[in-house]
């Protein structure tokens, strides 16, 4: 009878013309923020940047600013694919930390092939155990991947013996994210072949789909079949393997490595990226390119606020600010839907 | 309402009567649909007042309008002879109207006395006086004779007892009419009759009682005057002592809208049989037994909270079976995955499409193809076009009414919310389908259109279990009812034998008798 009663009542309000036109305009609205959404400011701030600075539409700054952003970009996209399986994983900076100096130390006596593969391996299973922790014993996936950092970032410091590892510029290591193809280096061609399988895969395939369901609303999914426990298990598997991945294209990149680089701060640029980016941070919702664009927004405010000479103080307070207004808008958006 | 106030009467409601609360001509409709048509009555202080009907007659809506929680479209609510506009509860809470609602709005971490006082702390520049409260307290409970502990966690205590602090929160906030929507519903026989002792001595205090509720039984030994409503009309008030529990089912029943339903086709005796359930325990379900036909629709009838949903998805292998076996086709079915189920050929139409059913915020297309994308895809990839071609060929035949697939769920009406996962189950080509209140919260026109497909599934070699708190619904569409109380199967009712007055009985019969 309740339930009839709050049917009635939604009925009621889509029913509603007086209020359905407001309702479907600022739907509306809602719906071209979700898909064009962050292009737009994004946008603006390219376009404002080129005028105000000079060096700013350079091929170097450009190419530099996507080199940089590459291991974020990585971890970015698979973190949208655990965002929209509704999970969250905290603990890619601390992965990153482990998959540096695993390489690393690996590198600096074997084969950077072996150091590669190994990193990647140990980044993989590290999501593998999140994702089994989060839906075999049930816990938070908040307070799971918290709770995994601090076990990963001492494991890190384990394997580094708290050193800084340094590697030299000859080793073949160097070549991994280095080589130059039509001027770019390969950290930035690996990256975008990374994010563009990874947006197919949410958008195009049967798995993309079983994400949507399963952080859309997870008991509708699995009485629809969709094996739910698994499909998140996976994400938090790609998350902890990008993870990884980013880390081994940045030591290559620097030719240092150290427990401590990544930690949490890099998994709230992650997630600030992802947010900024329109997926929802209650799952069911989100895009992989969007994200993408999202971590560039935000690595442009900062390369701006470098260029334009501006304190980087306000940088934080204007990331802080951004990140509201896209979170807010999530919420909003998901009060009218229900 | 602020400590202030609650200093200033501290004893109103005790010793002064209320006034008479006067409905007058009050109207409603959810989205076209008239849930309330017309209804006018007077709720007196002393009375317990009883409000009775099937599901969706209008006694909840009713019980809503008057304390706060929706507004009539047409009618008024005066109360003593002074006009009464209520927008919210609070607003209600101000004219002393207090709902104890079917979900208990309990705060488990918080003690008894502390959820008693929730929202009128007895406190000084904010530091709640102990003393002061437990004295409150024990005053309190001693009026209405409840042995309860003060100091004991909400969280701990039964059902019975949080609804005893629901009433004490209700009391310590001087109201004078009280609103019940099924209290004993979630009560043992034990418990109820500790609540009716309650129910009485309010009434006795001078307080009036609405009480809302499907329990005949508890209805007849309880009221004052009872109202009867059907299809959002009041059918009849009477005086209790009048009324018996037939007159009452008569009345809840009446002359039903019958036309609503397709002309059943009979099933082959020698049928294939395609569903066995055999001894099947489960949370809530006890011992349950049941065979289904190739063709067959087989209802299953019982009030809310009787085992139906629980009976559901224990076959459809979504809850854990403690005893038994869930046979499909002939094999088991012994692993719990509802993904295994539905490769095998049983589906399941939950009996909330929102919370359970549909991905709200995503399109038709997404919603209708989510079981079977493997039909749509190769290798994991999906083939947009055949998706499409796939989708539009169910919207079809299910009769789902979109503007184009792409829209998202939430703009569709409840019917075509509904027909989506109907769409959704055919894509599956079960030899099962299991519909949980199929036709919840949908309009007379798109019911007629869920009843149709129904039996065209059935007449297409689907066995068929509805479940329905609609009796109509059931006896309209069924072959064969089951009719469960209290988790078990009590009656299996076929041909003749296969009216509301059985099935009435068996699902009502003293179940909550004291």
């Amino acid at each position: 009878m309740t339930n009839q009663i709050d049917d009635h009542l939604d009925e009621l309000e889509e029913g509603d013309t007086a209020l359905g036109g407001l309702r479907s305009a600022s739907s509306r609205l809602l719906h071209s923020w979700r898909t064009a959404g962050i292009l737009i400011p994004f946008l603006v701030l390219f376009a404002v940047l080129s005028i105000t600075s000079q060096p700013f539409l350079h091929t170097t700054n450009l190419i530099n600013i996507l080199d940089q952003q590459a291991a974020t970009l990585c971890i970015a996209a698979a973190g949208t694919l655990v965002l929209v399986a509704g999970g969250i994983d905290l603990s890619v900076g601390a992965t990153y930390g482990l998959a540096t100096v695993v390489a690393g130390e690996i590198a600096a006596h074997h084969s950077p092939v072996l150091a590669i593969v190994a990193a990647i391996a140990v980044g993989l299973f590290v999501g593998l155990l999140n994702g089994l922790i989060v839906t075999v014993f049930k816990i938070n996936a908040l307070i799971t991947t918290l709770a995994m950092s601090f076990v990963i970032g001492g494991l890190a410091l384990k394997v580094s013996g708290g050193n800084l590892i340094v590697l030299s510029a000859n080793s073949g290591f160097y070549k991994f994210a280095n080589s130059q193809f039509l001027t770019v280096p390969s950290a930035v061609w690996m990256t975008l072949a990374f994010v563009v399988v990874l947006g197919l895969l949410l958008s195009r395939t049967t798995f993309g789909r079983y994400m949507v369901a399963s952080g859309g609303n997870a008991e509708a999914g699995r009485l629809a079949g969709v094996r739910v426990n698994r499909i998140r298990v996976v994400t938090f598997t790609l998350s902890g393997g990008a993870a990884a991945l980013g880390g081994v294209i940045d030591i290559s990149r620097l030719l240092s490595a150290q427990a401590a680089s990544g930690g949490s701060a890099l998994a709230f640029t992650v997630l600030a990226g992802i947010v900024v980016g329109g997926t929802s941070i209650a799952g069911g919702e989100g895009s992989v390119w969007r994200t993408g664009i999202g971590v560039l927004f935000i690595a442009l405010i900062g390369n701006g606020f470098n260029l334009l000479g501006i304190d980087p103080l306000y940088q934080q307070i204007v990331l802080g600010v951004i990140l509201l207004i896209a979170v807010g808008l999530d919420s909003w958006a998901r009060q009218r839907r229900s | 309402m602020s400590a202030g106030t609650f200093e200033e009467h501290p004893h109103r409601t005790a010793d002064t009567p209320g006034d008479d609360l006067v409905v007058a001509g009050v109207s409603k409709r959810f989205g076209g649909v008239p849930a309330l048509s017309d209804v006018s009555l007077a709720i007196e202080p002393g009375k317990v007042h009883a409000l009775i009907g099937e599901n969706g007659a209008g006694k909840s809506t009713l019980g809503k309008i008057i304390s706060g929680v929706i507004e009539p479209d047409e009618g008024t609510l005066t109360l003593g002879g002074r006009s009464l506009v209520l927008r919210s509860p609070r607003e209600a809470l101000a004219h002393g109207i207090v709902t104890i609602a079917q979900e208990l709005a309990i705060v488990p971490g918080l003690t008894v006395a502390e959820n008693v006082y929730l929202g009128s702390e007895v406190a000084t520049a904010g530091f709640v006086r102990r003393r002061e409260v437990h004295r409150r307290f024990r005053e309190l409970a001693h009026r209405v004779h409840f042995e309860l502990s003060p100091d004991v966690l909400a969280g701990n205590i039964s059902t019975a007892d949080r609804q005893k602090v629901e009433i004490m929160r209700a009391l310590s906030r001087n109201a004078s009419i009280v609103v019940m929507d099924e209290p004993s519903a979630a009560l043992s026989s034990h418990e109820s009759a500790a609540l009716h002792e309650v129910i009485r001595s309010l009434a006795r205090q001078g307080s009036a009682v609405v009480l809302i509720s499907h329990f005949l039984s508890e209805v007849l030994s309880l009221s004052d005057i009872i109202t009867t409503l059907r299809d959002g009309r009041l059918i009849s008030t009477v005086d209790a002592k009048t009324a018996t529990e037939e007159s009452l089912i008569e009345g809840m029943l009446g002359r039903s809208w019958t036309a609503a339903f397709p002309e059943k086709v009979p099933v082959d005796a020698d049928a294939p049989v395609v569903l066995e359930v055999d001894h099947v325990s489960a949370r809530g379900v006890l011992d349950c037994s049941l065979v289904l036909r190739r063709g067959e629709i087989l209802g299953i009838a019982g009030l809310v909270g009787a085992g139906r949903s629980e009976l559901a998805r224990a076959i459809f292998r979504d809850a854990k079976i403690s005893g038994g076996t869930v046979r499909l086709n002939g094999t088991g079915l012994a692993k719990r995955s509802p993904h295994r189920s539905i490769q095998r050929g049983l589906v399941l139409i939950p009996e909330s499409r929102k919370e359970m059913g549909l991905l709200m915020g995503r399109s038709v297309r997404e919603n209708i193809s989510l079981s079977r994308l493997d039909l749509v895809s190769r290798l994991g990839w999906i083939a947009g076009i055949r998706e499409r071609r796939a989708v539009s060929q169910l919207m079809k035949k299910t009769t789902v009414k979109a503007a184009n697939m792409g829209m998202s769920a939430t703009m569709l009406s409840g019917g075509n919310q509904q027909k989506l996962l109907f769409a959704r189950s055919v894509m599956c080509s079960p030899s099962v389908l299991i519909a949980d209140e199929p036709t919840r919260g949908v309009d007379v026109g798109a019911k007629r259109a869920i009843y149709d497909l129904l039996v065209e599934m059935a007449q297409d070699g689907m066995g068929i279990i509805v479940i329905s708190s609609e009796l109509e619904e059931v006896l309209g569409l069924a072959h064969r009812t089951l009719v469960m109380r209290h988790g078990r199967i009590t009656a299996e009712l076929t041909g003749d034998d296969m009216n509301e007055q059985a099935v009435l009985a068996a699902a009502f019969s003293e179940t909550n008798a004291t």
